[in-house]
Order: C-alpha cells, then structure tokens, then sequence
C-alpha cells in the first residue's frame, strides 16, 4: 500500500514538474491587448463653455485673470466687511491667522504673511477667489476680489495706496520674499538634506 | 490656516452627533415564528442589541454572563468592533491622527487613515461629479466615475504621509501624537497615464494642476512626469470605495509624495507648461532651509521610521520584548531598519515583515530581553536609495535651526524607566 501511495505522489510530482511549466507558459504569455497603448474612447467631450465656468485658476503669468480692476481703499471696506472677524484688524491676526506683516517683531519672526513669506501676487488672487471667505467660499465677485487683493498689498507695503491692480499690473509686481524660493534639492542617497 | 482649524472642527462636530445618533431597536418577540426571528427575540432577553444611523449591528450592555449561555448578536449589515476594543484617530480642528500603536498590520482600516483638509469634507453626489482634463491636450474631456470604471484598473498598498507629519516638545506622546499623518491603504483606480493618452497630452505641457471639488477648492501644480509614472485616480481603498474623508467618489494618488499632493474630490485637472504657484505650494508645504532659503516643490517623502510598541503610555516588564514598528521611503523599497536599544550606541538588524512594497509601509520586529535598567531605544531606516533616516540633530545641521516643520523625519527614541514606563524622549526644538 505504501509503495503505491509513493507511486501515486511521484506520478504527481511529475506531472508538475514536466506539464506545468508547458501548460503555464502559454497562458501567462498569451496575447493580452496592451493596456498602456490602447484608446478606448471612453469619457465625453466637454464643451469650453464647461471649463470656463470651472477653470477658475491664476498662473503668475496672469492667465486666467479676470476682467476688473481693484484699489485699497475699497478693499478695506471689504475687509472690515467680511474678513476682519477671522484675520484681526487690518490683517494683523485672528483665528484665521495673520496675513500682514507689521512692525511687531514678536509676529514678523513668528508668523508667515503674504508681505514676508508668498512669492507670488497672483496667488492672493486665486486663493481669495476660489476659497475665501471660509463661511462663504466663492462667494466673492471678481470685482471685490481685486480690491481685497489690492488692499492685502498695500498692507503688506508692497504696493501704494492709489495702485490700480488688474490683469495687467498683478503679475508685474515683485514680492519682496521670491528669491527665498529654491526647488526641492533632496535627493535620496547618504546626503541628508 | 487657524481659520480652517476652527470652522472645520465645527463641521465635524455636527457631523459627528448625526451620525453617532443611535437608534435603539427593540426586538419583540415575533408574531410568525423563523429560526432567525425566534433567535432575535431570544436575544433581547440577554444583550440589548442597538443600531446606529449609519447600519452598524452594535453590542450594547453587555452583562458579566456567560457568552456560552446566552445567544449573540445576529448577522449585521456593517461589522463592527468590539466594544472591549477603543481604537480611534485623534482629531484636531485640521487633521485627525491615526492610532499607529493600534495596528498589526501594514494595511490602515479605512476608517483609521488618516485625515487633513482644508475645507471641510464634502458631500459629492457622484451622480453630480465629474472630473474635466483640459489645458495643453488634443481633446479635452470629461469623466464620470461610471466612466472611469470602464478603464482598465490598477491597485497597488502603498502609503500616504501628510508631509507635516512631527511632532516633539514632551516626553508624554504617543506614535499616534508624534506621527499620525500616515496610512496606509490598497488603492484601485485608473492610471491617470491611461487619461493622459485619452485626451493627448500636448509634449509642450509640463505640469498639471489638481483641483479638489471640496469648499477649498484646494490646488496643487504636479511635474506632468510623474502624472505619466506612477499616478492613479483612484476610486477604491482596501476593497471599497474611497471614502468620503479619503476624496470620495475618486481622489488623486501620487505614491511616495507628501500627502497634499494627493488631491482629494479630485473635478479638474489642466495642463500646462508652468506651475500656477497655487497657496498650498506656496505660502504652505514650502520649507525654510539654511541661508534664508526656503525649498518648495519637495514632493518625495524622506525614509522613516518609528516603534510604536514599546511606545508611550505603555509599560514592559522585565524579559523578553517584542519590539515592533513602522518603516516607509517615499524614494522606494525599505532596505532596512536597525534597532538600538542601547541609546544608539550599537545597532541590531530588525526582521521586516514580506512583503516589502515600494512606497509601503512596513512592519519591523526585534527581540530584545530587558534586564530592568533605564535605557533608550529607536530605530532607523535604510531605504533602497542609500539614504538613512536622520536624527534630529542631522536634520538642524542640515537646514538650519530656523527649519521649518515639512519633511521632518528624525529618529525616535524612547526612554525606558526602571518601573517599565515608557517615554518619548524629546526633541530640544532649539538644540
């Protein structure tokens, strides 16, 4: 009986060693559609229409800018208006955090505003028109968006009072704290960075 | 950035009371008498059998009878944990941490990933949710989830590490306290690649922005590379679909890079020859290094690891420990992770649990026998780059000590006390 169960085992053993591989290769070979060079045509068309009413981005360039223009003055009846609760007078702290940078040397050191810190004057743009106020986010018009932006500059003293900010001058002005900036220069490897 | 912190916690909390509201169902005994309706009403004598909102069969005032004597709970719509079992993340008014200390395993249950958002997290009907690509492309589309599925589908385990993810100060903090912002899941999608060949990607276009549909609207600009690499828009997590904290019905995933960059509630995504230098890689996720330089665009999440058991607020006995833990490189394969238990005066090669997943997690163990002294242990890792996990000392002499607080990912030590407490062993912020 024993003889016969070895029998019986070596007979499968041999079946996997001899069969499986020729059984096995033809199927893990066969020709598969190449996923990763196929179109399949699947999602629609979307009209410009569409985008336009999404496509709320601002580049540094000042592409996707609209049209409006924006002073300090009106920005800061704006401000006292709707975003004074959260940023403190004048933008200078409050649960939503400070936003302009002032002479106190406690939160100049401490705390990041645009004056100090952003790169950019475009993203005061973007960002206020896509997310702000935080109980009402997109509930700004274009036209108080450019004061608001207007009024953060000059704030920030990056900007004079009677400034126009609109599509054109936004992206030409220089943020005092952009050449800060540098890419990521970590690399993997021994180097700590 | 406050400002989230507040409003957001507010809408959690209303959140939170409507979904833990319980229904108490009283199980009468049954007019027709089933097998199953005859045991549901045998149970209502011994367990009070509740259900919450959301469907979760839950057992409830359980007594100090004999389980054997008494008939359990039926068969529910949702498992549940149990009742002996406490395992939760650990909310802020921005992120909520979850519970390393809690886990086995390298797979984060779903309902533990980690949470951070900028808004809030919204309600997506995804009858109502589509995702538009447009920009520098032949064709721009747009895609519904159902179309999305019709893709071939990927998944890969990999982890996700929000890149402010450390936190020191005192020696009474948990793994889940020092390093909560990372999880890790089973993530299935479509390769946003796939997408990119659907509306033909433009060779001009370098970067894309991802928009989020959540009340931030939130935004990141993406290198148009690693869109074609290894990028997935994914709908699925551990076997069903992303949760709503997680970006449902579909979220960005970049493995490997700090978690902002993953967009959740993904709607639009526009390519573009430059970045569009949005508020979250600029005023945020940017830090300062040495020379008043501050770095921006560090996508790769940097080699760590961390024990999370012995951990805080636990405590050993004299003998045999199992010493267990975390490792992770958003730069690839874990290569491997040394225990000190010594102070870091000498280190021993822990054991790695298979399988070791690029860009995953992974489980490490190490047996050490405590003979009842005052010691210090941690661990690093060397992950398949070269690049060994830092302390804290390395991290100040490399950026500087106005560092900022992004891609921290310093070794931890824990104190052993000579009554077997355990305490982390802080950081000197200022050293």
């Amino acid at each position: 009986m024993k003889a016969l169960y070895l029998y019986f085992g070596l007979l499968i053993n041999t079946c996997f060693i001899y069969f499986f591989p020729t059984w096995g290769k033809p199927i893990s070979q066969a020709k598969q559609i190449h996923a990763d060079t196929t179109l399949y045509g699947f999602g629609r068309a979307v009209t410009q229409a569409e985008i336009d009413k999404i496509d709320i981005d601002v580049s540094p360039s000042g592409k996707g800018l609209p049209q409006g223009k924006g002073i300090a003055t009106e920005g800061k009846k704006i401000f006292e208006a709707k975003c004074v609760a959260c940023h403190g007078i004048g933008g200078t702290g409050g649960v939503g955090g400070v936003l302009v940078t002032t002479n106190d040397t406690k939160i100049k050191k401490k705390e990041k505003t645009i004056g100090n810190y952003w790169p950019f004057a475009t993203t005061v743009f973007d960002y206020v028109r896509r997310a702000m106020p935080f109980n009402q986010p997109g509930s700004l018009s274009n036209q108080e968006v450019y004061h608001l932006t207007a009024y953060l500059l000059h704030a920030n003293g990056i900007i004079d009072e009677k400034k126009i900010i609109d599509a054109q001058t936004l992206p030409k002005i220089e943020m005092p704290n952009h050449k800060a900036f540098v890419p990521d220069d970590r690399t993997g490897g021994s180097i700590i960075r | 950035m406050k400002l989230n912190n507040s409003y957001c916690g507010q809408n959690e909390s209303i959140f939170m009371q409507e979904q833990d509201k319980i229904i108490e169902i009283s199980q009468t005994f049954p007019m027709t008498v089933s097998r199953r309706k005859l045991l549901g009403g045998m149970v209502t004598t011994a367990v009070a059998i509740t259900q919450s909102a959301n469907g979760q069969t839950i057992q409830k005032g359980l007594t100090d009878e004999d389980p054997t004597k008494v008939t359990g709970t039926l068969a529910g719509e949702i498992g549940t944990r149990s009742p002996f079992v406490k395992s939760v993340k650990k909310p802020s008014d921005i992120s909520s941490r979850s519970p390393l200390q809690d886990f086995y395993g390298f797979i984060t249950p779903s309902d533990l990933h980690f949470e951070r958002h900028h808004g809030g997290v919204p309600l997506i009907d995804p009858q109502k949710h589509e995702l538009i690509i447009h920009g520098l492309v032949e064709k721009p589309l747009k895609f519904s989830l159902a179309d999305l599925k019709r893709f071939p589908s990927v998944s890969r385990i990999a982890f996700l590490e929000c890149s402010g993810n450390f936190r020191t100060g005192k020696e009474t903090m948990t793994p889940q306290e020092i390093a909560g912002l990372t999880s890790q899941s089973e993530w299935t999608g479509v390769k946003l690649a796939t997408l990119f060949r659907e509306v033909g990607v433009k060779p001009s276009a370098k970067w894309f922005l991802a928009e989020g549909g959540d009340s931030a609207v939130m935004t990141r600009s993406i290198p148009v590379a690693k869109g074609w690499e290894d990028a997935i828009i994914a709908y699925g997590q551990n076997g069903e679909p992303v949760r709503p904290e997680q970006g449902f019905p579909f979220r960005l995933f970049l493995p490997g890079w700090e978690g902002n960059t993953s967009v959740k509630w993904l709607r639009r995504i526009e390519l573009s020859d430059e970045p569009f230098m949005t508020r979250e890689e600029t005023s945020k996720y940017t830090e300062a290094i040495k020379d008043g330089k501050i770095r921006m665009f560090s996508f790769d999440i940097d080699a760590r690891s961390i024990i999370t058991f012995p951990s805080f607020p636990q405590s050993i006995e004299k003998g045999w420990i199992e010493i267990k833990g975390l490792a992770w490189s958003g730069r690839g394969k874990v290569l491997k992770v040394e225990v000190s238990t010594n102070a870091g005066k000498t280190w021993q090669v822990a054991n790695i649990q298979e399988p070791v997943l690029d860009k995953a997690h992974v489980r490490f163990r190490y047996l050490w026998k405590w003979n009842g002294e005052e010691t210090e242990i941690m661990s690093r890792v060397t992950d398949e780059t070269g690049y060994t996990q830092p302390t804290f000392q390395q991290l100040v002499e490399a950026r500087g000590s106005e560092m900022g607080g992004y891609h921290l990912n310093p070794i931890t030590a824990w104190q052993i006390k000579k009554d077997g407490r355990v305490l982390l062993k802080p950081e000197n912020l200022r050293a």
